[in-house]
């Protein structure tokens, strides 16, 4: 005899059409809509944070950059989501959620310029640095969240990784912990379609990344990762659910990388052209700037005043990070431990006499 | 003053750590009401409860991860892998992240944490429960590296690893965990997390080893005295960071140095050893630096075993060629 074990359904999140328009049911935060500027203004600035980083690339004043280009909602619609005692554990394309909660443009340039103190963060202390190894970050995600449970605080833990990450052992084996756990976590996944040149058709036989939740026995949901508006309600939605103990929740966001992977990257090696251009009609930016002056709350005027301050924000940051002096030599033995054991301690005093001879 | 088994004194460690730091947690496979597989963490979950000794899922590369994560927002994880050989999942996370984190934020996020695993062979377990790969360990910056040999060591040892600032590995000599009782005080004194012991004064030769093979090298030390060559025997206890002034004082005395360990030979720690000798010893030496070590093979099943553990009879042979040199 068979009978029905299990059965789930993925449900699909928007309320911003790719031409700006909105359906019915917004959520609450959108009443006003000039609530919604900051946001706007927050993709706004991350866009041009990336065009200036790939700019400086280009010149040599940058290191290799991973820009997020047309992914700018995912991260300004998650960090908008969270409370400043959240935590946010980043994937190395996340500036816009770091830039919202407070991690500077300086710091942002100054790590991709190559300096660790890039990520000493002045603003969100307990935020976790981007992670570099894909994926390698969902379990400090449930780390973090299991201290923030174990003490009974109203905090939860953010954890963001792209379509890629998905793959690897650790997204599986980390909402499967935090759903044993029922720990305060949200498991975001910018599934822009392209994990370097492999697509996401080749990336996994799943219909969706986010019944991969399933499996984990957590609920998995798709958000149109191009409408700011959803981002942020659902990422709100799984918050108030991990707040209230009820566990982890996974939201693929779907969205587009228009861009390369990263500035080493040459994208039209694997891709074609036309595909992309394609892309460019579901982008967030322009999105919800229509739906803006649609509903009267911006304009041309305002546009270009804003395209001013974040350029002249950007000059200022770029200006007081090319004034950086590098480190001195003593920085790259300083940190590695809490008191410098004797042996690390001998190499750098040899290494401060050698090139001071 | 209680006698205990070395994995009695790592439990009485554990239980000391809890008690005195509520951050501390305790989390891996079976270590609730199972106690651990080895029994370390027994009668903590009933002490401390299921929120502070954590069952995890079978997944190594988590469990180390969750405590990276916990230790950066202030918890104390102590983390158990049920043997080395299940450790490989979890070098990502202690070579990307725990080693690094201080570094990366310069100072911001740190990692306090412990990953405890029983290590080595000996003890007739099955496939892959009988690794001992700790050099892979001991190449990882920003961590440290802490083997006991005794219950001793292993209470004080622990409770300074539980209690330093930056990422602890701590092998455990499973071979060593139940076969000798030594009095050992709950006072919560710790030991240095960088001073190797001077085991066993000596004139003639430097027997250095750690763990479970302090036991044969100990021995050895006996049947050479017994041909009145006296050995002075070290036990490193901790890899890294290496105590390296006790080692070269020791070989400035003797002149000879045989370093003893039952990982594989080629890139096994006896080579870092070797080349500390000879960077900063070499001219107190007398006679070549001798290794004994495992072979450079697959650790074999419990049937072929103790061919490949270095014997005492293998330390001291190796002991009575370096006395040749005069």
């Amino acid at each position: 005899m068979k009978t029905k074990a299990f059965t789930a359904d993925i449900s699909h999140f928007r309320y911003l059409a790719n031409d700006g328009t909105a359906g019915t049911g917004l959520p609450a935060f959108t009443a006003e809509p000039a609530a919604l500027i900051p946001l706007y203004k927050a993709m706004v600035l991350t866009r041009v944070v990336d065009e200036r980083a790939v700019a400086m690339q280009r010149t040599g004043r940058l290191g290799t950059y991973a820009s997020a280009l047309g992914q700018e909602a995912v991260g300004v619609g998650t960090a908008s989501a969270m409370r400043a005692d959240d935590v946010l554990v980043p994937g190395f394309r996340d500036q816009g959620a770091q830039v919202w909660r407070g991690v500077s443009i300086v710091e942002h340039l100054s790590y991709w310029g190559g300096s660790e103190r890039g990520s000493d963060y002045a603003g969100p202390r307990q935020d976790l640095p981007v992670s570099i190894p894909v994926g390698t970050n969902f379990p400090h995600a449930a780390g973090a969240a299991l201290a923030f449970k174990r003490r009974g605080e109203d905090r939860a833990a953010v954890v963001m990784a792209g379509d890629g990450a998905t793959s690897k052992g650790d997204f599986y084996e980390s909402m499967n912990i935090a759903g044993v756990w029922k720990l305060p976590v949200v498991f975001v996944i910018n599934n822009n379609q392209w994990a370097i040149s492999v697509p996401r058709a080749e990336q996994t036989a799943a219909e969706t990344l986010a019944q991969k939740a399933i499996a984990a026995g957590i609920p998995g949901e798709q958000v149109d990762g191009n409408d700011v508006i959803a981002v942020r309600d659902r990422v709100e939605a799984a918050l108030v659910r991990a707040r209230a103990g009820e566990g982890p929740t996974l939201i693929e966001a779907i969205t587009y990388r228009l861009g390369d992977h990263t500035t080493a990257d040459d994208a039209s090696r694997y891709r074609e052209d036309d595909a992309v251009r394609a892309h460019w009609k579901e982008e967030p930016l322009a999105r919800l700037r229509t739906y803006l002056a649609a509903q009267k709350v911006w304009d041309k005027a305002k546009e270009e005043k804003l395209l001013a301050d974040c350029r002249a924000r950007v000059d200022a940051a770029v200006e007081e990070f090319e004034a950086l002096e590098p480190e001195p030599l003593a920085a790259v033995f300083d940190h590695t431990y809490a008191e410098l054991p004797a042996d690390v301690a001998a190499q750098r005093a040899a290494a401060l006499a050698e090139a001071e001879a | 003053m209680p006698e205990v088994t070395l994995v009695e004194a790592v439990r009485m460690a554990l239980d000391h750590a809890m008690e005195e730091d509520e951050r501390v947690v305790i989390l891996g496979e079976d270590v609730g009401l199972d106690g651990g597989v080895f029994r370390a963490t027994d009668g903590l979950i009933q002490r401390y409860g299921s929120d502070r000794v954590l069952d995890t899922p079978l997944s190594e590369a988590v469990i180390a991860g969750v405590a990276v994560g916990a230790a950066t927002q202030d918890l104390r994880p102590v983390a158990e892998i049920q043997f080395m050989g299940f450790l490989y999942p979890a070098i990502d996370q202690i070579v990307n992240h725990a080693g690094r984190l201080r570094t990366r934020t310069r100072g911001r996020l740190t990692c306090p944490m412990v990953l405890r695993a029983p290590y080595g062979g000996g003890i007739h377990a099955p496939e892959h429960h009988s690794e001992s790969v700790e050099a892979m360990l001991t190449h990882i910056p920003g961590i440290r590296v802490v083997i006991p040999s005794s219950p001793a060591k292993a209470y004080g040892l622990l409770l300074a690893s539980i209690r330093n600032p930056d990422p602890v590995v701590f092998l455990e000599p499973k071979r060593l965990y139940r076969t000798g009782k030594q009095q050992v005080e709950d006072d919560g004194a710790a030991l240095p997390l960088d001073r190797a012991f001077v085991e066993r004064e000596g004139s003639d030769l430097t027997l250095i080893s750690w763990g479970a093979m302090m036991k044969e090298t100990l021995a050895a030390a006996d049947a050479l005295a017994q041909d009145d060559v006296q050995a002075e025997v070290l036990d490193l206890a901790t890899l890294k960071p290496l105590d390296q002034a006790t080692i070269l004082a020791s070989v400035e005395k003797t002149g000879r140095a045989v370093i003893v360990h039952e990982a594989a030979l080629t890139g096994g720690y006896g080579g870092e050893i070797a080349a500390r000798i000879a960077e900063h010893g070499l001219l107190s030496l007398v006679a070549p630096v001798k290794r004994v070590a495992g072979y450079d093979t697959v650790m074999p099943l419990p049937k072929l075993e103790h061919h490949y553990l270095p014997s005492v009879g293998r330390i001291v042979r190796a002991a009575r060629q370096a006395m040749e040199y005069a």
